[in-house]
């Protein structure tokens, strides 16, 4: 008889998830998949609301990245007013989201993913975990918490609390930076770097060791990868495209720099350039989202390739993969050594957690040069206008990945339609073929009938999730591509003809 | 808190600090919340190094990989609203094993941001209620490809028709609000029952939504 094994909930994860595998009446793994098991609908219940108290409400998607929705929101809201917010503004909201990605991949590497390589996958399930790792080294647990910590705090000295602050506003922030927060960030900055050396050299001592077969096991593939890139092909985690004409939303054969205005890049893993130059408001003519009856996480994919041939991965690994280079230091340095690792682009999902520690790198720097320039305490820090727009895209790279916002509003600036693309959901496709493969890799095949499967094999499926740090509160509670506008639909004669294949 | 119904007796009665006493056996919930609470909770920073020599966490999201929620628990915090079959299975079964359940966050306390939803299935609101309402939009009118709502039973919880505080499904000991509660309301109630106070007396500072 065959039979379906089931992880349930998948643990130290930030959402609600199951993992099942389908065993034949031989025990020959027939199925792997990753269950997303809830679903909160904020795309309807935001309906009739103003704009300006998206931030909000979005933030309450996620209390992980409250900060990436606040930053979408508020840039959506930018446009909609139609101004372009002060000097100051936008620099206080990139330190923002430097901190806001330190704390979080501080998190998914010391508090989540930690445990399992330095504790071991066969370590005691009721010890593996945090306060596992307290008790045993405690002293680079301190010094994890104590990141995490730092980039928390900077989130409160700018925006008054650690979660679901409203500093960032349609036109700028609400309070300059002030100078006391200036120095907190200075002292603390030495040993924030000194904490994210130690965890660089603890990682790649075991990445050298015991390691390899995951980050040759772990969701190892070719895939498209999408992030945003600045106006030189360096690094970005935030300004989406700016000005000038786009470079053929979703068309192939781009190439070199992204024309000098930045936007989203799509790389393949032989590492040619699918697409550059891509402006957010164009993205649901290159993205496109399919529904499976067994998940409430949709399927995004890159709608040229249709689905599910159009995986793609975002986050921390895939903004390495696509940029040309960091543009700092020491980061620089570290993404030269990935790339000497892995390959000009990394196509394990275990070196997820690589890029992770080499992000904080990158966002440590960054916090340290934005610090040292004198417009940062400029205190003209918001543009005012009223509503001059009735449609805007927003785009922020979250920790996870690229997030999207996008609003239609009537005369009153009340919400008519909300859409919010998730960087989670877009490794969807991914999660899934990662637990597939590792499945294939340790569950003895075939499983003999009444066989239980070792549970330090089923931590290793839900590990093979936690290298995409997906954040389901976010990803289930939003998700949709909005229909197009009916003039370009008109216009769009492939749209169509997907619409009409999955119906 | 005149409405709390009375408190059931805690299995647990604090130690003196020191070794070989018994610890406090701490759950922590997650149902249909942000997480923002968790993080609250993770924001203890250091204080997490206290808390661990006279608490044991025994089930946790993302604290521990033990997936079946244990017996006598002595505390549970319970994160999130209940919205769906898993939540509602999870608030009775953690009612019957824990001694104190406290609604910790607003949306536990009130349904909050999720609970938005609602109002979709309120009278003169469409047809369908609120549960079709948010499947409606996210999985057939923003698909482009295989609409249909996902439907999985035994693997994927069915999304109730409207999404309930805490205490609408099981009987509540202690309310903690905010949205999150920020970290020292936390350290501050962990105290008080570690203290051993029946009831706990929270300061104004700890009674604040939002
Ligand atoms: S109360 Fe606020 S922080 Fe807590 S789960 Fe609900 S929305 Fe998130």
């Amino acid at each position: 008889m065959s039979r379906t094994v089931v992880i349930d909930p998948v643990t130290r994860l930030e959402g609600h998830a199951r993992i099942t595998l389908q065993l034949d009446a031989d025990g020959h793994l027939v199925e792997a998949r990753f269950h997303v098991v809830e679903y909160r609908g904020f795309e309807k219940f935001c309906e009739g609301r103003p704009f300006t108290e998206m931030a909000a409400i979005t933030a309450r998607i996620c209390g992980i990245c409250p900060v990436s929705h606040l930053l979408a929101a508020a840039k959506t809201g930018d446009k909609l007013l139609a101004v372009r917010i002060p000097p100051a503004a936008a620099k206080l909201r990139r330190l923002l989201n430097l901190a806001q990605i330190s704390q979080s991949h501080a998190l998914s590497f010391f508090h989540l993913s930690s445990p399992d390589f330095l504790l071991g996958w066969d370590s005691d399930p009721a010890k593996r975990n945090l306060f596992g790792l307290m008790a045993t080294d405690p002293d680079l647990a301190r010094a994890g918490i104590r990141l995490r910590q730092f980039g928390q705090q900077i989130i409160e000295l700018l925006g008054g609390r650690k979660i679901h602050s409203t500093w960032a506003v349609p036109g700028g922030v609400r309070s300059p930076l002030a100078p006391a927060a200036k120095i907190w960030i200075q002292e603390r900055l030495p040993e924030a770097k000194a904490t994210v050396s130690l965890a660089l050299g603890i990682y790649k001592r075991l990445l050298d060791g015991p390691l390899q077969r995951e980050q040759r096991s772990f969701g190892n593939f070719p895939s498209l990868f999408m992030g945003l890139v600045g106006p030189e092909g360096h690094w970005e985690h935030l300004e989406g495209w700016d000005g000038g004409e786009a470079r053929g939303p979703g068309g192939a054969g781009g190439s070199g720099a992204a024309g000098g205005h930045g936007g989203l890049r799509i790389r393949a893993a032989d590492g040619s350039l699918v697409a550059d130059g891509l402006r957010e408001d164009d993205y649901a003519s290159f993205l496109a989202e399919a529904v499976e009856p067994w998940s409430y996480l949709k399927f995004p994919y890159y709608r040229s390739l249709g689905y599910p041939e159009g995986i793609y991965r975002v986050g921390p690994l895939a903004r390495l993969n696509v940029c040309d280079r960091i543009g700092s230091p020491w980061a620089d340095a570290e993404l030269v050594e990935l790339r000497q690792r892995c390959g000009p682009v990394a196509t394990s999902s275990f070196a997820y957690h690589h890029a992770r520690l080499v992000e904080i790198v990158a966002c440590l720097e960054g916090i340290e040069l934005l610090l040292q320039d004198p417009e940062l305490e400029d205190p003209h820090v918001r543009a005012r206008a009223s509503l001059n727009r009735r449609e805007a895209v927003g785009v922020s790279e979250a920790p996870r990945g690229t997030l999207f916002h996008h609003y239609r509003v009537d005369d009153n600036g009340l919400i008519t339609r909300v859409n919010l693309i998730i960087a989670t959901g877009q490794n969807n496709l991914a999660m899934n073929r990662t637990v597939l493969q590792i499945a294939r890799e340790f569950i003895p095949d075939p499983v003999p009938a009444g066989m239980e499967i070792p549970e330090p094999l089923l931590n290793r499926l839900e590990a093979g999730i936690r290298c995409f740090d997906p954040c389901l509160s976010c990803s289930t509670h939003a998700a949709g591509s909005m229909p197009l506008d009916l003039e370009l639909l008109a216009a769009d004669g492939t749209l169509l003809a997907q619409r009409r294949r999955g119906a | 808190m005149s409405h709390s119904p009375p408190l059931p007796q805690a299995s647990w009665s604090p130690p003196p600090p020191g070794d070989g006493s018994p610890k406090l056996r701490l759950a922590t919930v997650w149902l249909a919340g942000c997480s923002g609470c968790h993080m609250a909770f993770l924001d203890l920073d250091e204080e997490l190094f206290e808390l661990a020599k006279r608490v044991d966490i025994v089930y946790s999201p993302l604290a521990s990989d033990v997936k079946v929620y244990p017996e006598a628990v002595d505390v549970a915090l319970v994160e999130g609203a209940v919205a769906n079959s898993d939540n509602l299975a999870l608030a009775r079964s953690l009612r019957r094993r824990t001694g104190l359940v406290v609604s910790f966050g607003d949306c536990a306390i009130s349904a909050n941001v999720p609970g938005l939803r609602n109002l979709l299935g309120a009278p003169g609101a469409g047809s369908g209620g609120s549960a079709a309402a948010v499947l409606e939009r996210g999985y057939v009118e923003l698909a482009d490809s295989q609409p249909g709502y996902p439907r999985a039973p035994g693997i994927l919880p069915e999304l109730l028709e409207r999404v309930l505080p805490l205490h609408a499904v099981i009987p509540v000991d202690l309310w903690l609000p905010g949205c999150p509660p920020p970290a020292p309301r936390i350290l501050a109630l962990l105290q008080a029952l570690l203290r051993g106070e029946r009831p706990v007396q929270l300061g104004a500072a700890e009674l604040q939504f939002g």
